[in-house]
């Protein structure tokens, strides 16, 4: 019994160190955020700032449209994860339910496509976009989110897709249900921990990503926000830190808020129960 | 209503409500006709700074109607990837603001105009033909070298007062002996008479060998380039080494740091002078406790005096602008000397032209001006600039040569055996 309650205190304080370890870096970037210059420059840095203020807020709000940009991340980010996922999940059923020959090389593909780096098709990329006049614009933005994360999110909604006992499909075969009322009312909510973590993998692909967005966005009303936080800094990576943090911190904050949102149907545990064992 | 309707209202409220959003996401259209439009990619990263630049479009805008000059906000970081997508895309800024060392690629790329022919005479007696060098290519120039700034030593006025050290000035600098023996002298328990922060162990060093008439890099006869690293080139490599090894005056710790990295130490007491970029006064201004009192020195002399490489910032215009002309007097009305002047205090950097280093703005001791101003005339272009290879010689061979060096891993023979022999192998694939 002793033992037990020593594994499990072990247990607790290796999940607690772990809780830190993940939360450190963004209550540097809180505590960075709330210092003033001085304070920044002091040789003995504290966790808590002694002389806490907002001017750092204030000054990254007057100097930069962050604002705007946010709305400009937000729009792009709920674009690409709402398309993601209406592209995905169809494909991902395909894939997993019929296996042939094709969804293997499919497979294979989707694998392989994951190898791309950004630098060798930016230009190839710049160049489609114009021909389609999709340059400086967001929804030429969604459209390379939307390319570039679907591989990864098929990936996952296949593997999430397989994990749904195709047993339950045919239970309600049996009992006189269609195709489309099967798919609709049986498999579709058994997937939706998969959908929301699909969702939130493309959110947060697209709501972080900076080099696409420098490349193809040239009017200052239409950049995201990682592209307006390398504004505070400068040549040779010397930054105007405080504004920099609150900024950087201020945009932390729509990716926790919609993990916050979805987590509760990632770890739900829709299948418990559906089956006997 | 049954589950499949409902099912089917909820898809085609989704699909409306994403055509929506994505409706809103397109950009607007362009106007054709008009005055002509010119952008203008800046990097001002500074507020000061980002504020002059605005300032001054705003009173071009307001002086020629027909010639209207959007600013656009670039950013330092990726800049040289940015730039080379839109030049191939062919959607590059008209006016393009960036640093000398990075034009190579762009000017022989033929993604910049050639501006011999279009500079006014004004703007090119103006900059001294050192500062034309630096964005110089083959035979032509690609850019306007406008704010440049060099390496000087920010020193803690205390501690150089209570060590009692002769305080260097442009007129009497040290040598650099003198400075190993100073920085030996601001030594003590805990503390550092120097803090050398490099990160970027190439550019600092070969910037400031120049100082000793170390060159590194030769063109024979023949055009071609190669690496030889003589006396003066030891100079400098030398005294860091000794410093850190051998005097114990500077902390490794600091080798791999960036200048902002060191500056908590230097509040705290625990370096008495770091070696740093002209423009990070604006940084120790903002955030030296109160009290504490710092001043500017001329980085040492040696047997070429204070002389010292530098890249300057630069202006060009994209070779794909059909307005070049127009382009070029923006630029030339950017760099007028009293404009000049106000870029140039608000990134805390030297201007290039001669009639705004005459500004009395330039010349005050208040956080040190006087002292880089006066410096001005010694800055030559940084010695690799036009080397074809340098960097990958310089990310391959140079730079983890020269780290090792400066902890001690190896020694000068195997620093200049690395230099020139692994160095010269690299520069020759490019010199076919």
């Amino acid at each position: 019994m002793r033992t037990r309650r020593a594994a499990r205190a072990g247990q607790y304080a290796a999940l607690l160190g772990y809780l830190l370890f993940l939360a450190f870096p963004l209550l540097w970037l809180l505590s960075t955020a709330l210092k003033s210059p001085r304070e920044l420059g002091s040789l003995h840095p504290t966790w808590i700032p002694r002389h806490p203020t907002l001017a750092n807020v204030r000054q990254a709000f007057a100097e930069q449209p962050l604002a705007h940009a946010a709305l400009n991340s937000l729009v792009v980010a709920l674009c690409t994860a709402v398309v993601a996922v209406l592209i995905a999940t169809p494909m991902a059923y395909v894939m997993a339910r019929h296996r042939s020959r094709l969804t293997r090389a499919a497979t294979a593909w989707v694998v392989v496509s994951q190898a791309f780096p950004f630098v060798l098709v930016i230009i190839p990329l710049f160049l489609v976009l114009k021909n389609l006049r999709l340059i400086d614009s967001l929804t030429g933005l969604v459209l390379v989110y939307v390319v570039w994360a679907l591989p990864f999110a098929l990936w996952m909604l296949t593997g999430h897709v397989r994990a749904v006992p195709a047993e339950l499909e045919e239970a309600a075969a049996v009992d006189g249900a269609g195709r489309l009322r099967t798919l609709v009312s049986v498999t579709a909510p058994l997937l939706a921990p998969g959908i929301a973590a699909t969702a939130l993998f493309a959110f947060v692909t697209a709501w972080n990503e900076f080099f696409f967005a420098l490349v193809l966005l040239k009017s200052p009303q239409r950049q995201t926000l990682p592209v307006i936080l390398t504004h505070f800094i400068g040549a040779e990576g010397v930054a105007d830190l405080g504004p920099l943090a609150a900024a950087a911190f201020l945009a932390t904050l729509p990716s926790v808020a919609v993990f916050a949102l979805v987590q509760r149907r990632i770890t739900g545990g829709l299948l418990a129960g559906a089956v006997k064992s | 209503m049954g589950g499949e309707e409902l099912m089917r209202t909820r898809s085609a409220t989704v699909l409306v409500v994403l055509l929506l959003l994505l409706a809103g996401c397109s950009s607007g259209g362009r106007t054709d006709g008009g005055p002509i439009t010119l952008r203008f990619q800046s990097l001002a990263w500074q507020q000061e700074s980002v504020t002059a630049n605005k300032e001054l479009v705003k009173e071009w805008n307001a002086s020629h109607p027909d010639i209207k000059v959007e600013y656009v906000q670039g950013s330092w970081d990726s800049v040289h990837d940015q730039l080379l997508t839109s030049f191939e895309g062919g959607e590059a800024p008209d006016i393009v603001h960036d640093a000398s060392d990075d034009l190579a690629d762009f000017a022989y790329g033929g993604y910049l105009a050639d501006l011999t022919r279009l500079l006014p005479a004004r703007l090119r007696s103006d900059i001294p033909e050192s500062g034309w060098e630096t964005t110089t290519f083959g035979d032509g120039v690609y850019g306007v070298p406008f704010l440049q700034e060099p390496r000087v030593l920010i020193a803690n006025a205390d501690r150089l007062r209570a060590a009692e050290v002769r305080i260097p000035t442009p007129e009497h600098p040290w040598s650099w002996a003198e400075f190993r023996q100073a920085a030996k002298r601001l030594s003590g328990p805990g503390r550092y008479g120097v803090a050398w922060p490099l990160k970027e162990p190439v550019s600092a060093t070969l910037n400031l060998s120049l100082s000793a008439g170390g060159r590194l890099f030769h063109r024979g006869a023949d055009g071609k380039v190669t690496v030889r690293f003589t006396a003066g080139d030891a100079v400098v490599p030398r005294t860091v080494h000794d410093q850190v090894a051998v005097d114990h005056s500077a902390p490794a710790s600091t080798l791999g740091s960036g200048g902002s990295d060191t500056l908590p130490g230097f509040f705290g007491g625990r370096y008495a002078m770091v070696p740093l970029g002209f423009s990070y006064r604006q940084q120790i201004a903002q955030q030296a406790p109160e009290g504490f009192r710092w001043e500017v020195l001329p980085a040492p002399a040696g047997a070429d005096g204070l002389t010292q490489g530098v890249s300057p910032q630069t202006l060009s215009v994209s070779a794909d602008c059909p307005h070049k002309k127009e382009a070029v007097a923006f630029i030339d009305f950017l760099l007028w000397p009293e404009n000049m002047v106000r870029l140039a205090l608000g990134d805390w950097m030297l201007p290039t032209g001669t009639e705004a280093l005459k500004d009395p703005a330039l010349h005050t001791t208040e956080n040190g001006w006087a002292t880089g101003t006066a410096l001005a005339a010694r800055l030559r272009p940084a010695p690799a600039q036009s080397v074809r290879g340098y960097p990958e010689w310089k990310d391959k061979v140079a730079t983890p040569a020269y780290q090792e060096y400066y902890s001690g891993a190896i020694g000068l023979a195997e620093l200049r055996r690395r230099l020139e022999g692994d160095g010269n192998l690299v520069l020759a694939r490019y010199q076919r």
